[in-house]
């Protein structure tokens, strides 16, 4: 899996993007997005994904079901 | 100020209003939302007062600061810091930090170098504009490559320009020593609690070291930060005010703690601001019913810390972007479009020329007021009372009663003329015509004062504030505020004195809600 931005709430405070330890968060269109490629739902770096932690608008940086779970490669 | 029952009545007003800013703000960037910065419209009337020098000459042209220095001088804000690192049940995050700007309010966000563009446009355009500030959206040092950048891009073409910066203190230890690097001597923290049990009602969360606290925790960790962080900017002699937000039932009695706490650290300046808080903010305390406090509640807390240290009244928390003289709002002219197509040629000579003059005319206003209070030497009177001035600055009566924004309030009493705070009132006369809404508004905002000081009032408000039981006066149009206002005092005092009328004490009046909105 990986993390989403709903795009309706975000505010493009733009919080997200420094925090995140994969640079998988940009912007686009005046809102912030995240690269599923790129994002580990923080595994590996923080106990919590960073980017929900800092934004300001709840249940906006949420799991993205769309994508199986991040396998963290030992 | 409010009656808690007039309150209700001005909801309706105040939606739409706010409806329609947010409309101007979607069609047109710098639409006219005017009035100081969430900070400043000049605070002691009397130059420099009981301020040390070394202070006075840091402040004495920042209009945040000084009453009287925002007749003379402007700053402007500009928005390079979207994000922020805690979040305040009185912030909706969809628009400005609420410690910093009105409610409601949306600034275009500036790239670094757009907004030193824009910095030096304005400066080169706008003599007075003297000090620029970075107060958001959100917080400046959780910004802190923007907010620095933009410093060194200022600091290298226009010296002269104060640079200050408010932050909500969460991370402010660590940016101490870039901040005295930049020689940045204005910093403002918004400090509303130094209890943490009473931060725990006004912050659900805060974002540090990667994770995210609640409840106490959060709260201790925010007031452990900003009570370090005053200290180390004090030890570097970087000049500090504190803001808090009065909200009532909360925070309202811990103030005087929170006064106490935050002069013996050092701080020089304290400004205590009014909640604002509606439903349609969409913010905690919005949507909760949270009240802000009424103007004597305001007044009744600022005077119970004012023997404690300077207290700054002038504060009209208005919008972070705001430009030229305050209350005087230029962004329109100064729109990114506009900017990143102009040439701008920094002209630091003429700037300090211009500078030199509005010195020689602040020292003859002095002289002036002098003169007034020796007129008043001899009365003796427990009379205190309040009157309201419509002015366009320079320390005159020179504005139309219909056309004011807001209104100056003085007290007055045998010690002279005090400045004490604005009163916004949305305008009245639209077009040549009052409506009957907008002028009860207006009463209501100042309803707490005697009379109201205009250069010219219309027959039917004029009526009707009698009716209201404050006198309209108009016979010191164009002439100096204190001067006028001593001379009707002692005229009054007069009357009462030979029972020609009775001194009755006023009520309480309503701080206005919402955004201010321009008409034009
Ligand atoms: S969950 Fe972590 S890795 Fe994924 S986007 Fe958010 S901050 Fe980046
Ligand atoms: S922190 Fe939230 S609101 Fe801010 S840009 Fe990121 S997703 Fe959008
Ligand atoms: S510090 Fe300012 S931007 Fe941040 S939550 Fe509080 S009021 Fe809003």
């Amino acid at each position: 899996m990986t993390l989403k931005i709903v795009a309706s709430q975000c505010t493009s405070c733009s919080a997200c993007e420094p925090e995140c330890p994969n640079v998988a968060i940009f912007e686009k269109n005046g809102t912030f997005v995240i690269d599923p490629k790129k994002c580990t739902e923080c595994i590996g770096h923080f106990d919590v994904p960073q980017c929900a932690a800092v934004c300001p608008v709840d249940d906006t940086c949420v799991i993205d079901n769309a994508y199986p779970r991040y396998q963290p490669t030992a | 100020m409010h009656a808690s029952t007039q309150h209700e009545t001005s909801e309706a007003a105040v939606a739409d209003k706010l409806a329609e800013a947010m409309q101007a703000k979607a069609e047109h960037q710098g639409c006219g939302t005017s009035g100081g910065s969430g900070k400043a419209s000049c605070g002691s009337s009397a130059g420099q007062g009981d301020l040390p020098t070394e202070i006075w000459e840091k402040v004495k042209n920042h209009p945040c600061y000084s009453e009287e220095a925002h007749h003379h001088y402007a700053r402007m804000h500009v928005a390079v810091a979207p994000a922020c690192n805690i979040q305040c049940n009185y912030c909706n995050r969809k628009y400005d930090c609420a410690n910093e700007s009105r409610p409601g309010v949306v600034s275009e966000k500036l790239t670094p170098q757009q907004a030193a563009k824009k910095v030096l446009a304005v400066a080169s355009t706008i003599p007075q504009m003297t000090v620029l500030g970075i107060a958001g959206p959100g917080d400046p040092l959780a910004n802190p490559e923007k907010t620095f950048q933009t410093f060194e891009l200022i600091n290298r073409t226009a010296p002269d320009i104060k640079l200050c910066l408010s932050t909500n203190g969460l991370a402010l230890p660590d940016h101490v020593d870039t901040i005295a690097g930049f020689n940045v001597d204005h910093v403002t923290i918004t400090i509303n609690m130094v209890d943490p049990e009473v931060g725990a009602k006004i912050y659900p969360w805060v974002f540090w070291k990667h994770k995210r606290y609640t409840g106490y925790e959060a709260a201790k960790l925010l007031t452990d930060r900003q009570m370090l962080g005053l200290e180390m900017l004090t030890e570097r002699g970087i000049l500090c005010k504190v803001n808090s937000v009065m909200i009532p039932g909360i925070n309202d009695k811990h103030l005087v703690e929170v006064n106490r706490a935050v002069k013996s650290r050092g701080a020089f300046l304290h400004n205590i601001m009014p909640l604002i808080s509606a439903p349609e903010h969409g913010t905690v305390f919005g949507l909760n019913g949270q009240r802000g406090p009424t103007a004597q509640e305001l007044k009744a807390l600022q005077d119970s810390c004012e023997g404690e240290m300077n207290m700054m009244r002038h504060c009209r928390q208005c919008r972070a972007d705001a430009v030229g003289l305050l209350g005087e709002d230029r962004s329109a002219e100064f729109t990114t479009d506009k900017i990143m197509a102009m040439e701008v040629n920094y002209d630091l000579d003429s700037r300090k020329a211009y500078q030199a003059l509005v010195e020689e005319e602040r020292v003859a206003k002095v002289a002036a007021k002098q003169e007034e209070m020796e007129a008043l030497a001899g009365e003796q009177s427990d009379i205190k009372l309040l009157v309201a001035v419509a002015t366009k600055g320079s320390g005159l009566i020179n504005e139309h009663f219909g056309h004011a924004k807001e209104f100056q309030v003085w007290e007055l009493s045998t010690g002279g003329a005090k400045f004490v705070g604005h009163r916004r009132v949305d305008l009245y006369c639209q077009g040549g015509y009052g409506e009957e809404d907008s002028l009860e508004t207006i009463i209501r905002a100042i309803n707490d004062c005697h009379a109201v000081f205009v250069a010219k009032i219309g027959g039917c408000p004029k009526a009707d504030l009698v009716k209201a039981g404050i006198e309209p006066v108009d016979g010191f149009a164009h002439e100096f505020i204190e001067k006028s206002a001593i001379t009707w005092f002692k005229e009054y005092l007069n009357k009462v004195k030979t029972g020609e009328m009775e001194h009755v004490v006023r009520g309480d009046a309503e701080i206005r809600q919402g955004a201010l909105i321009n008409a034009a």
